[in-house]
């Protein structure tokens, strides 16, 4: 099976007060960063040869991947080609904040190779983008979008994120209205989720700020998956709309189905297929590691079978696609529950696949544990 | 003999009787300064927690009073809940003379009452002891008013002291001494000896306390068990010192402790004589009988796998508690479980806490009850202490319910509230008297069920604190009693079945709905719960399912942190039971029989 390549850059300008995701606000450390993960590449081709065959997809994620000069990019780029060995090769991504996206920078990017931006929009609206913490201006998409559009990036997305206290349906689909106007390829919607370790998650600690009711979030949910479906868009994961099937993350669908992926660089989570490990979680911790000359690695698990099929039931649930109803999985659930859920219209199952429905995607954590218990 | 000095102290909650004790102890010399912890008496946790006794104790304290005389003062610790009041009774049986402590912040209350009227049922010489006196809301002349008019006792006789601090301590224990008379009996006699606690010791199996009215008892003796004719070798006596202290004999007058390889506390019953299998005495000593439970619930394990686990640890349990009664019992809900008879709704409570403590049992409780009467048309007569066996409503020709007499002590300003109470409880048949100005002393003839779950939280929260209870057993009476049954998602639950009285079936079944409604957690569909009689729904409430629980994104990878999350979620979801389809935590059995917080 393919398998996936995950690089974390953990560098941004400056820190997001929702954002969970492990990264530094100073650039200082990346001369030395990219020497270790250079260092990574070497050690983890030697060593884990057997457990991952050949890669199709790259994922530069972060943190801020579109913070580092094309030439810094190109020697990872290079890093990557000379220790792994590719073939079928069909995306290459990279998440981009769209302060960075000049038109310099983005033809540098095009010619390295991506063939997927996605931007970091988070909101068109002023409001929304000063409570999210964000630099850039509604404008600054915009061009972002252009210069991708005329470097001849086929392949775009937008992310977007929703859910903000005080906002409302018509503001959000407003947004909306704004980033399918750039015709990108893959809209994300996340909804806003206080998560501890984040300036949000202690201010929600405090009771200085709550998310909406969770019958506000449904409405927004349906709001955005009802818009973007009548413009074409398929809503195939819960936060995820592509414009057809070509342009579904191809990296981030291996995460739902399970397919094994490699993580480089501090707190990257890696899986072959049975085994799950995961890096330090800190730029000095990784380097230290990888200049002693072992691998970066935080701590690992082995999956149990029930394990398995838990995640599998989990993962699954989240895609329109659905997971299949193998003999491992069925020893495992409960299947008189998918009987049930189906009659409840969260699941429709065709033979041995098992997919949500949008009612289904609405309570995705919920249908697991029916499931398993 | 003449030495010896057999006394209790009779006080309500609180009146600071753990702590006159513990001052004692250490007058006494039995244990040193640096040792001393609080409560020395009350060793369970729950005890010293909740400020109660539970279990009868002995302690034989040397004394010396101020004359120089030597003198061995026999403590004996008895619980202060109406639960036990029989165990009260046979303790109160072993002592010739009474403490009676009153707080002088508090005053007379009504379990003081009820225990004095026991003591001197009992003839024991009473001496009233005015405590905490070094508080500055003290107020001890009115506290001897209401010992002069209120009890009828000498209050020139009563003594002031201030346990807390060591004050007036001596001369209690000079009193007791002086006052109380020496216990009688021959030695020479056959043996009499009264049981009046038993507890359970891993190494040496029952541990009998008794005191001792005629005759002598020793190791290698054969005694019997007048009850049962039970013979055992008698293989250690002694007295209690906080420790056990072996002595080569206990005779008539002495308080002590009898080992002879009785194997649960069950073998034993508490009011029971111990004789001499050889030379028998004549009769028993009087006022013997069986306790029978009042309150009856089952319980189950919150995971039906831990049935085992859970009929081991009632095993052990029962080593130590004479009083519970239970035998297997099945409910299509909940699976295999026991049904359990308890003396009274502290009695359960101190159960319920001690199995899942000591005992590391998760446990699901039901409603509890009481012991219906039912007649039915064929003249057969029934009874029944458990929902699940209540006969078809066609073949019953008459029910009966127990009541009870409630002797309830409030200051005046209170009457009003309180009557509401009682008459909302279908109290009939109420006196009245004025033991003393500004308090009274009501009477009701009440149905035991109604005070089973939260009378005593109720009396005490409209009376701010200052009301008291006590009941008695009366009778059985006529009844209209109907099976109330829950619906949840359409099912009945049966261990949520309830008997109750016609008129107060709907306020109860409003009560399960919204308990149920607040304890059950959403779910993926609606879920309806119902209160219904035979097919009748009489209340509803609906919890309303997840509207949105779904996280936006799993981080870069990162599956593990959310499988743990399922992982732990699914934890919690198998502590529920599942009925139908339907979670249904611990917390709302318990629930159900807890009163309204907007009611307190």
């Amino acid at each position: 099976m393919q398998s996936g390549l995950y690089v974390h850059i953990p560098f941004c300008r400056s820190k997001c007060p929702y954002c969970a995701f492990y990264s530094i606000a100073s650039q200082s450390l990346i001369p030395r960063w990219v020497e270790a993960l250079k260092s990574e590449c070497r050690l983890v081709s030697g060593s884990l040869k057997d457990r991952f065959q050949s890669f199709n997809t790259i994922h530069f994620g972060g943190g801020t991947p579109s913070i580092l000069d094309p030439g810094i990019l190109e020697r990872i780029m290079k890093c990557l080609l000379a220790h792994f060995s590719f073939s079928g090769l069909c995306e290459v991504a990279m998440e981009a904040n769209p302060l960075d996206l000049t038109a310099e920078r983005v033809s540098a990017i095009r010619s390295l190779g991506f063939t997927r931006v996605v931007v970091g929009a988070q909101s068109f609206s002023e409001k929304s983008l000063a409570f999210l913490g964000r630099k850039h201006s509604g404008r600054d998409v915009r061009n972002a979008m252009e210069v991708l559009r005329r470097e001849g990036f086929q392949n775009t997305g937008i992310d977007l994120i929703y859910g903000i206290q005080g906002q409302t349906i018509e503001e959000w689909t407003a947004d909306l209205e704004k980033a399918v106007a750039f015709s990108p390829a893959h809209i994300s919607c996340y909804c806003l989720s206080l998560e501890d370790g984040t300036r949000f998650g202690r201010m929600a600690h405090k009771g200085d700020l709550a998310t909406l009711s969770s019958e506000k979030e449904r409405e927004f949910f349906l709001a955005a998956s009802d818009f973007l479906g009548r413009r074409g868009y398929i809503h195939y994961e819960v936060s995820n709309f592509a414009r057809g099937r070509q342009f579904e993350s191809r990296h981030n669908l291996k995460y739902w189905r399970r397919e094994p992926y490699l993580g480089l660089g501090p707190s990257a989570h890696s899986f072959d297929g049975t085994a799950r490990w995961w890096n330090i979680r800190s730029i000095k911790g990784y380097c230290e590691a990888l200049e002693k000359g072992s691998l970066p690695v935080d701590d690992r698990e082995d999956l149990t079978a029930e394990q398995t099929a838990l995640e599998k039931v989990a993962m699954g649930l989240r895609i329109r696609e659905g997971f299949s109803l193998d003999e491992e999985t069925r020893h495992w659930i409960r299947t008189d529950r998918i009987e049930a859920m189906e009659k409840e219209g969260l699941i429709v199952r065709e033979g041995m696949n098992v997919a949500p429905t949008m009612n289904g995607f609405l309570v995705a954590d919920r249908l697991p544990l029916e499931l398993v218990v | 003999m003449s030495q010896i000095r057999n006394f209790c102290i009779i006080a309500h909650i609180d009146h600071g009787k753990s702590t006159l004790a513990d001052r004692f102890i250490q007058k006494a010399g039995l244990v040193d300064e640096r040792n001393f912890r609080n409560q020395i008496l009350d060793s369970m946790d729950i005890e010293r927690e909740r400020g109660i006794t539970i279990k009868s104790q002995a302690v034989t304290l040397p004394y010396r009073n101020s004359r120089g005389e030597d003198f061995e003062l026999n403590l004996i610790d008895t619980p202060g809940h109406v639960d036990f009041s029989y165990e009260v009774s046979r303790a109160l049986a072993s002592c010739e003379g009474a403490l009676l402590l009153v707080d002088a912040t508090q005053g007379v209350e009504a379990q003081t009452l009820a225990n004095l009227y026991a003591a001197m049922e009992h003839d024991l010489t009473v001496i009233p002891v005015i405590n905490k006196i070094d508080l500055a809301s003290a107020d001890v002349e009115r506290t001897r008013e209401q010992i002069e008019i209120d009890l009828g006792l000498d209050s020139s006789s009563a003594l002031l002291c201030s346990a807390k601090e060591g004050t007036g301590v001596t001369d209690v224990m000079d009193a007791i001494t002086e006052r109380i008379p020496a216990p009688s009996g021959s030695q020479e006699g056959s043996l009499q000896a009264l049981i009046f606690d038993a507890h359970y010791d891993n190494f040496r199996g029952t541990i009998v306390t008794c005191r001792i009215f005629t005759g002598r008892v020793k190791a290698g003796d054969i005694i019997q068990l007048m009850s049962n004719g039970a013979t055992y070798r008698v293989e250690e006596v002694g007295v209690f010192r906080l420790k056990r202290e072996a002595r080569a004999s206990l005779s008539a007058g002495e308080v002590g402790y009898i080992i002879a390889g009785i194997k649960t506390v069950r073998d034993t019953r508490i009011g029971d004589t111990v004789t001499l299998a050889n030379t028998p005495a004549a009769s028993p000593l009087p006022g013997f009988r069986e306790v029978k439970p009042v309150v009856f619930s089952s319980i189950y394990p919150v995971s039906s796998d831990d049935y085992r686990s859970l009929a081991d640890a009632m095993e052990k349990y029962q080593l130590n508690d004479a009083a519970l009664t239970f035998q297997k019992d099945s409910s299509a809900a909940l699976g295999l479980g026991f049904r359990c008879g308890f003396l009274g709704l502290l009695h359960l409570e101190i159960f319920q806490e001690r199995l899942e403590r000591e005992f590391d049992q998760s446990i699901i409780m039901t409603v509890p009850t009481v012991m219906y009467r039912i007649v039915l048309n064929n003249g057969e007569t029934v009874n029944v202490d458990n929902p699940l066996y209540y006969p078809d409503p066609v073949n019953i020709k008459e029910s009966l319910e127990p009541y009870i007499r409630t002797r309830i002590l409030i200051p005046e300003r209170y009457m009003g509230a309180v009557m509401e109470l009682c008459l909302s409880r279908r109290g009939v048949n109420s006196r009245f008297s004025y033991p003393s100005p500004g308090r009274i002393e009501i009477q009701f003839e009440m149905p035991l069920s109604e005070v089973i779950y939260d009378f005593y939280d109720r009396l005490k929260s409209i009376t701010q604190g200052y009301g008291s209870f006590d009941y008695d057993m009366l009778d059985y009476r006529a009844s209209e009693l109907v099976k109330l049954d829950i619906l949840v998602n359409g099912e009945r639950v049966d261990a949520l079945s309830q008997i109750v009285h016609k008129d107060r079936a709907r306020e109860r079944a409003l009560h399960v709905c919204e308990k149920l409604k607040d304890e059950i957690p959403r779910h993926l569909f609606k879920i309806p719960i119902q209160g219904a009689l035979g097919g009748n729904i009489i209340a509803r409430s609906t919890i309303s399912p997840f509207r949105k629980d779904v996280t936006a994104k799993c981080y870069g990878g990162d599956i593990t942190r959310k499988r743990k999350l399922l992982e732990k979620q699914k934890k919690g979801k198998k502590k529920m039971k599942i009925i139908g389809s339907v979670s249904i935590p611990q917390s709302a059995f318990v629930a159900i029989f807890k009163a309204d917080e907007k009611e307190k």
